[in-house]
C-alpha cells in the first residue's frame, strides 16, 4: 500500500468537446468502445496500490455518480478508505460554485486533512494514459522535492485546441526551471500529463495561500507563478497518452486503439483499466455482417458492414448497414442500408432506415446524446 | 438468521466424466460455455432473477476454479447481508464426516444449512443446465397446487423419452408414477432435476433416506419415488423454452452452436433476464483488417486476424493471421497461430494452436486407433495444452 492517496479533478472546462460534454463532465465522456475517461485515472491509482481516492465533481456530475456509484468496479468500495466524491456544497464562505481549481480543492481540504496518507497525487481527468505512480512517488520523496510533475513528450502545439497545455524546461540536475501555460510556441517538448505528487501539507499550504490571495487557478497561480519559489521536479512518462483537447482529439485518440500496440500500451495485462459492468453478451456477428478493423464491445449486434470503428457496448448495426471511420457509442442504432461515414454517434443515437450521414476525419460530425435521425 | 421463503441449493459436486478432459481440472458448472459465461451463471443468475437471494453451492470435485470463481458472489448482486452464495463442500463433524455420496445426501449432509434460514420451501438445482427460468413462477404453481413437491418437466419427442427420467401425470398434473428412463414410456414429460420441496416435509425424508443403507442417496432414484409411493402431493410444472444438459462433449458444443444466428436457439441478447458472469476487465475486441468474422459470437479481449465462422470465441482469445476457424469453440485466452485451421473442435482454456497446424482434419489411416466414444466427430484440445506448429489433428481425436 502507497502512504498516498489520489484526488481527481473533474470540473475541467470542456468547451472543445462541445455536443459530447453537455450533459457530463469530461471525466464521465466515453472513451475506447466500453470505458470513460476518469476510469484510467481511477484504475492507475488502484494499480498503483492506492486505493483512498477523492473525485471533485463540480458540473454536470450526475452521470459521473452514475458510473462510479460505490467504487466497487475499481475495488474502491472499502471500509477504510475506498471512494469519497466530493460535489460542491454551499456554506457560510462558500458559495458552491467554483471559481477554479484552488477553490474547488480548498472545499475538499477537510477530506485532504482526514486522509490517513502523507502524499496526495492530484490529477485531472481530460488526459488518459496507463500507468502506476509507486516510482514516481518513490523518485518524488527521494529527491526531496515540493511537487514533482509527471510529463511525457509532446513536439506539436496545437494553438486552436490549445487547452492546459502546460509545458516544463529543466536544469541539468532536472530541476524545472520554467513553466509555460499555453506557450505560443513549443519551445519545449516536455508537457504536463496532468498529474501532481506532493505532501498533502504542501496542497493545504499552497491551496490556503493562492485563495487568501484571490487567486483561484492551480496551474497559473499555484505552478507557474511559484515556479522560482518551489522545487519542483518532473518524472517522464514514455508510453501513450492521450489529451482529449478537442473533438479531433478524441477522435484521433479513440481511432489510434486500432493501432495494437497503442491499445497494448493503454490496456496493459498487468495493469487493467477496471469499469463499471453491464453484463452484455458476446458481441454477434450475424447473417453477412462483418467488422474490419474495428474495436468493438460486448453487446454488439452486427448485422451490416463495420469499418474502421470503435463501437460501444450494445450498439446495433442492422442489415445492409455500412459504417465506416464512426465512433458509436452506447446502444447506438444504425438502421438498414444507412451510409455512415466520419460520425460521432453519441450514447442511444437512432438512426433510421437509409440515412447517409458523412463527416470528414478531419472534421467528424457528432450527433447528441439520444438523437433521433 | 432471518427466515427465507425460498433458498436454493445448487448441486455443483458431479464430476462431469463424460466431458472428458475439460473437467480435468475443474468441476462441471465451472466449465466456460457461450463466450463469457461459466455454465453455473446461468442457475445462479436465474436464482437472482427470480429473487432467490440465498444460495448454497454443493461442491467437492475440484473446487478451486468453481471457489475462486464465486468469491463472494458479487457479480450475480449475492453479496448479501443477510443471505447470498454459499459454497458448501463436505464436512466433518464430531468423530463423523464423509464425502457427498448422493445428490440427497449432498442436503442432507447440509440441513443445519439450511435450517439457520428456516426456509418454507427448498429449490434443487443442478450445475450443469443451460437454460432460463423464473423459479418464482414454479413456486407460485406450487403454492397454487397445495404440492407437497413440484418438479419441473419438459415435453420431449417421444422417441427420446427413454432417455429421461419421466413423469406420469393426471389431468391436473398430479403426478401419478415416475420412471427412470423407461423403455416404453407412457408419457414425455421429462424432469429437468429442478424441484420445489417443502421443507417440512423433505427434511425428515432426507434423514430417513440418509439411514437407509440400501439406498444410493438420489433425489429421483430415491427420493422422488419414496415420496411418491407415501401419498405425498407432487406436481410437474410444465417448462417451456429451451434447455440443454450440457453434460457431454457433444451437447456443450451444440449448445454453444445454438447461441449463433440472426434467430438463435436460445437467445443471450435478452435484457429482461440477463445472465451475470464474473468480468476479466478486458478491453472490447479487436477485428483485423485482413480478419473476417461471419456468424459468430466474440467475446471481450478477443484479437481476431484470421478468418472466424460459424465459431464462439471465449474472453481473451487470439486468432492469428490466415488462421481459420470454423464451426469451432475456442475457448478464454486460447491463442490460435497464424495459418492454423480449427474445423468442428472445442479449443481449451489457455491453449496454444501453433502455426498452420490442422484441428479437425480428416481421419487418415496413418492416424491409427483411438477412442471417439465421448467425441464422435468434434475434435477437443484440453486445457493448457500445446499444439506444435504443423501438427495434425484429426476428427475425434482428444488430446491432453
Amino acid at each position: 500500500m502507497e502512504n498516498a492517496f489520489g484526488l481527481i479533478y473533474t470540473g475541467d472546462a470542456s468547451m472543445q468537446l462541445r455536443e459530447l460534454t453537455y450533459s457530463r463532465s469530461v471525466a464521465a465522456v466515453p472513451f475506447g468502445g466500453r470505458y470513460r475517461t476518469i476510469d484510467f485515472m481511477l484504475s492507475n491509482l488502484v494499480n498503483s496500490g492506492i486505493y483512498n481516492v477523492g473525485v471533485i465533481a463540480q458540473k454536470n456530475y450526475h452521470s459521473l455518480m452514475d458510473h462510479l456509484e460505490s467504487g466497487k468496479e475499481w475495488d474502491l468500495h472499502r471500509k477504510r478508505d475506498g471512494l469519497f466524491v466530493l460535489p460542491p456544497f454551499v456554506t457560510h464562505d462558500n458559495t458552491g460554485v467554483y471559481r477554479g481549481t484552488v477553490d474547488a480543492i480548498r472545499s475538499c481540504l477537510g477530506y485532504v486533512r482526514r486522509s490517513a496518507q502523507d502524499y496526495v497525487v492530484l490529477m485531472g481527468s481530460h488526459t488518459i494514459y496507463n500507468t502506476t505512480f509507486n516510482d514516481m512517488i518513490s523518485k518524488h520523496i527521494a529527491s526531496g522535492a515540493d511537487i514533482t510533475i509527471m510529463y511525457s513528450r509532446d513536439d506539436e502545439v496545437d494553438r486552436k485546441n490549445q487547452y492546459d497545455d502546460l509545458r516544463l524546461k529543466f536544469d541539468e540536475d532536472g530541476r524545472v526551471t520554467d513553466l509555460a501555460l499555453n506557450p505560443a510556441s513549443a519551445e519545449t517538448p516536455y508537457r504536463s500529463c496532468d498529474a501532481f505528487i506532493m505532501e498533502k501539507t504542501t496542497l493545504e499550504y499552497l491551496v490556503e495561500d493562492a485563495y487568501s490571495h484571490a487567486r483561484y487557478d492551480f496551474t497559473n497561480d499555484v505552478l507557474v507563478r511559484n515556479v522560482h519559489q518551489l522545487d519542483i521536479r518532473g518524472y517522464e512518462f514514455t508510453g501513450y497518452v492521450a489529451r482529449l483537447n478537442s473533438i479531433n482529439d478524441y477522435y484521433r485518440h479513440n481511432m489510434a486503439l486500432l493501432d495494437k500496440a497503442v491499445s497494448k500500451e493503454l490496456f496493459s495485462h498487468d495493469h487493467p483499466i477496471y469499469t463499471k459492468i453491464k453484463d452484455e453478451f458476446p458481441a454477434s456477428y450475424v447473417g453477412d455482417g462483418c467488422a474490419v478493423n474495428s474495436v468493438v464491445a460486448d453487446g454488439c449486434v452486427i448485422e451490416g458492414y463495420v469499418k474502421n470503428c470503435v463501437l460501444f457496448r450494445g450498439v446495433h448495426i442492422s442489415p445492409g448497414a455500412r459504417v465506416t471511420d464512426c465512433i458509436l457509442m452506447q446502444g447506438a442504432t444504425v438502421g438498414e442500408g444507412s451510409v455512415l461515414d466520419s460520425v460521432i454517434l453519441d450514447k442511444s443515437v437512432t438512426v433510421n432506415k437509409g440515412r447517409n450521414i458523412s463527416g470528414h476525419r478531419t472534421y467528424p460530425v457528432i450527433l447528441r446524446k439520444g438523437t433521433v435521425v | 438468521m432471518r427466515k427465507k421463503k425460498m433458498i436454493a441449493m445448487l448441486l455443483a459436486g458431479g464430476q462431469g466424466s463424460r466431458l472428458g478432459v475439460l473437467t480435468k481440472s475443474m468441476a462441471k458448472p465451472a466449465v466456460p460455455f457461450g463466450g463469457k459465461y461459466r455454465i453455473i451463471d446461468f442457475p445462479l443468475s436465474n436464482c437472482v432473477n427470480s429473487d432467490i437471494d440465498t444460495v448454497g453451492v454443493l461442491t467437492q470435485y475440484e473446487p478451486l476454479a468453481l471457489n475462486a470463481y464465486l468469491g463472494s458472489g458479487q457479480p450475480w448482486d449475492l453479496d448479501r447481508m443477510n443471505g447470498g452464495v454459499f459454497v458448501l463442500p463436505p464436512y466433518v463433524s464430531g468423530s463423523e464426516g464423509q464425502w457427498y455420496s448422493g445428490t440427497a445426501n449432498a442436503v442432507c449432509q447440509n440441513i443445519p444449512f439450511i435450517d439457520q434460514y428456516d426456509p418454507e420451501y427448498v429449490l434443487i438445482l443442478s450445475g450443469d443446465h443451460i437454460y432460463k427460468m423464473d423459479y418464482a413462477k414454479m413456486l407460485r404453481a406450487h403454492e397454487e397446487n397445495g404440492a407437497d413437491a413440484t418438479i419441473a418437466v419438459l415435453t420431449v419427442p417421444m422417441e427420446e423419452a427413454s432417455r429421461f427420467g419421466i413423469m406420469n401425470t393426471d389431468e391436473n398434473g398430479r403426478i401419478t408414477e415416475f420412471e427412470e428412463k423407461p423403455k416404453v414410456p407412457k408419457s414425455n414429460k421429462a424432469s429437468m432435476g429442478i424441484y420445489i420441496f417443502n421443507w417440512r416435509i423433505l427434511r425428515p425424508y432426507l434423514l430417513d433416506d440418509d439411514a437407509d443403507k440400501a439406498s444410493s442417496h438420489d433425489f429421483g432414484k430415491n427420493i422422488i419415488p419414496k415420496l411418491l409411493s407415501s401419498g405425498a402431493a407432487l406436481y410437474a410444472y410444465g417448462f417451456e423454452g429451451y434447455w440443454k444438459d450440457v453434460g457431454t462433449i457433444r451437447s456443450l458444443w451444440e449448445a454453444n452452436m445454438d447461441l449463433l444466428g440472426a434467430e438463435p436457439e436460445f437467445r443471450l441478447a435478452d435484457k429482461e433476464w440477463r445472465i451475470y458472469s464474473k468480468s476479466p476487465a478486458m478491453p472490447p475486441h479487436y477485428i483485423g483488417g485482413e480478419a473476417e468474422v461471419k456468424n459468430s459470437l466474440v467475446s471481450e479481449g478477443c484479437v481476431v486476424y484470421g478468418k472466424v465462422e460459424k465459431s464462439v470465441l471465449f474472453t481473451g482469445a487470439h486468432i492469428g493471421k490466415a488462421a481459420v476457424i470454423r464451426d469451432s469453440i475456442i475457448m478464454p485466452n486460447a491463442v490460435i497461430g497464424e495459418g492454423a485451421t480449427i474445423e468442428k473442435a472445442i479449443i481449451g482454456e489457455g491453449s496454444a494452436i501453433g502455426a498452420n497446424a490442422h484441428v479437425g482434419a480428416e481421419r487418415l489411416p496413418e492416424d491409427g486407433e483411438y477412442n471417439t466414444a465421448l467425441t464422435g466427430d468434434i475434435t477437443l484440445v484440453a486445457n493448457s495444452v500445446n499444439v506444435p506448429e504443423g501438427k495434425r489433428i484429426p476428427v475425434g481425436k482428444i488430446v491432453e
